[in-house]
């Protein structure tokens, strides 16, 4: 095997691990969100000891990224209807470390609560000026910013009367395959939060609320935009140096 | 320890299509590179119904077990075209198809691992992305040394890891729940 620096014998490369974060997160088999009942796994997960496989990811540069996906209020030949705001903020890891130049991807509804997308037909109307969709990568200190208007709510059928809270889907990547995230920002004092499941999917009351941005006036542009402030944060390596991937491997066995 | 607690996941819900979807998504190498393969498979439900509305991505090692990322401190190899990530929303059959070089033997606990590579499944109704991981059929030898492998006791539930043959590259299908249930990891 590869002598490179970095190692061991018959270890292959030393790699240090990420936090496993399991309490922040929503169970797959929640039976609230009816969806869930097929598409969880009915066999307890098995333990992936951190390779290299999973603290590496892919390095993607600006040739992603068109000249207003980060402005989703420029994108046709006129302007969305909606409240305009700045959506932004900061993506760290859990140490505290700035994730920097990593790709943060965003889709929503409408003002009126509509998507863009076939499988959408609720009585509200469509905006031909808005997509709903926009790129950008965090700066040098992991900071990221969005253009947009504030999306609406909207109903769908899981339950009797089901209105999804107001929200903006977020995904980033991290530097590593474990960083990878999926995951909704909602803004604050939303009434409709009581009847979600995706919000009471998470069970500590603390991780949900850290799904909401909140209002953040210092950033506001007069006679343009209100802004709203979403710090994200992925997992870090949390782990001192000495520990061994192998000492995972044994504990499991 | 940490010091900032983590951001929980929610689903891609039912409209990832307007936003995840690449137009160079399922290619983690370029077309018409030498030796590339078709990795295709199918993602059914806990009835064997096809998932219409998910997203499978894939990492992997280059041909030589190396990845182009600073974490990789033996540097990467040039494979133009290499991007080794792929990302395929499932169609109407509930099918994705991912282009990709096939990956090297790469270090790991204990000595190497076989060649593989790491599967992510996002779908509405999951309120986080389920893990699992690729094999190749004809690396027997070093499929029965991986530690990743070996570490799914149960014969059967392995073989849901490793992937078949096909006339363009391979077949790897996802079980998320039920009969032949994938095997899915805690990343
Ligand atoms: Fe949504």
């Amino acid at each position: 095997m590869s002598t490179a620096p970095g190692a061991r014998t018959g270890s292959g490369l030393y790699v240090p691990g990420y936090v496993r974060d399991h309490d922040t997160h929503p169970p797959l088999d929640y039976s609230d969100y009816n969806s869930t009942a097929l598409r969880h796994p009915k066999r307890p997960l098995t333990l992936l000891p951190h390779t290299l496989t999973e603290v590496t990811s892919p390095v993607l540069g600006h040739e992603r990224l068109g000249e207003l996906d980060h402005d989703l209020t420029r994108q046709h030949e006129g302007e969305p209807q909606g409240q305009r705001i700045i959506v932004h903020g900061r993506v760290r890891d859990s140490d505290g470390a700035p994730v920097p130049h990593t790709l943060v991807e965003v889709w929503q509804a409408n003002a009126a609560g509509r998507y863009r997308h076939t499988g959408d037909n609720w009585p509200a109307p469509l905006d031909p000026y808005f997509t709903g969709v926009g790129r950008t990568m965090t700066d040098g200190e992991g900071r990221y910013r969005f253009l947009t208007v504030r999306p609406g709510a909207y109903p769908w059928k899981n339950h009797r009367n089901a209105w999804r809270p107001a929200h903006i889907h977020f995904s980033l990547f991290g530097q590593a395959f474990t960083q990878r995230l999926v995951t909704q920002m909602y803004f604050p004092d939303d009434p409709l939060f009581f009847q979600d499941p995706m919000w009471n999917s998470v069970p500590d009351e603390e991780a949900r609320e850290r799904m909401v941005a909140r209002f953040d006036y210092g950033s506001t542009e007069a006679e343009w935009a209100l802004a709203y402030r979403w710090d994200i944060v992925l997992r870090g390596r949390g782990q001192t140096p000495f520990e061994s991937e192998e000492e995972i491997v044994e504990d499991e066995e | 320890m940490s010091t900032y607690p983590t951001t929980p996941s929610q689903t891609v819900g039912p409209y990832l299509h307007i936003g995840l979807p690449w137009p160079d998504g399922p290619f983690a190498v370029a077309e018409g590179t030498p030796g590339a393969v078709w990795i295709r498979g199918t993602v059914r439900d806990g009835a064997g119904e096809p998932v219409t509305d998910a997203l499978v991505e894939t990492w992997q090692a280059d041909p030589d077990g190396r990845f182009d990322h600073p974490a990789d401190p033996r540097g990467a190899r040039a494979y133009p075209g290499l991007r080794a990530f792929g990302r395929c929303p499932t169609d109407g059959e509930g099918s994705y198809g991912i282009l990709t070089l096939k990956p090297g033997t790469v270090p790991g606990p204990g000595g190497g691992q076989a060649p593989h590579i790491d599967v992510s499944v996002f779908a509405r109704g999951m309120l986080n992305r389920v893990v699992t991981r690729l094999y190749f059929p004809e690396e027997e030898t070093a499929n029965a040394a991986d530690p990743v492998l070996r570490a799914v006791g149960d014969r059967a539930a392995r073989a849901t890891l490793v992937a078949a043959a096909a006339p363009d590259g391979y077949r790897f299908d996802i079980r998320l729940q039920g009969e032949g249930e994938t095997v899915f990891f805690d990343i």
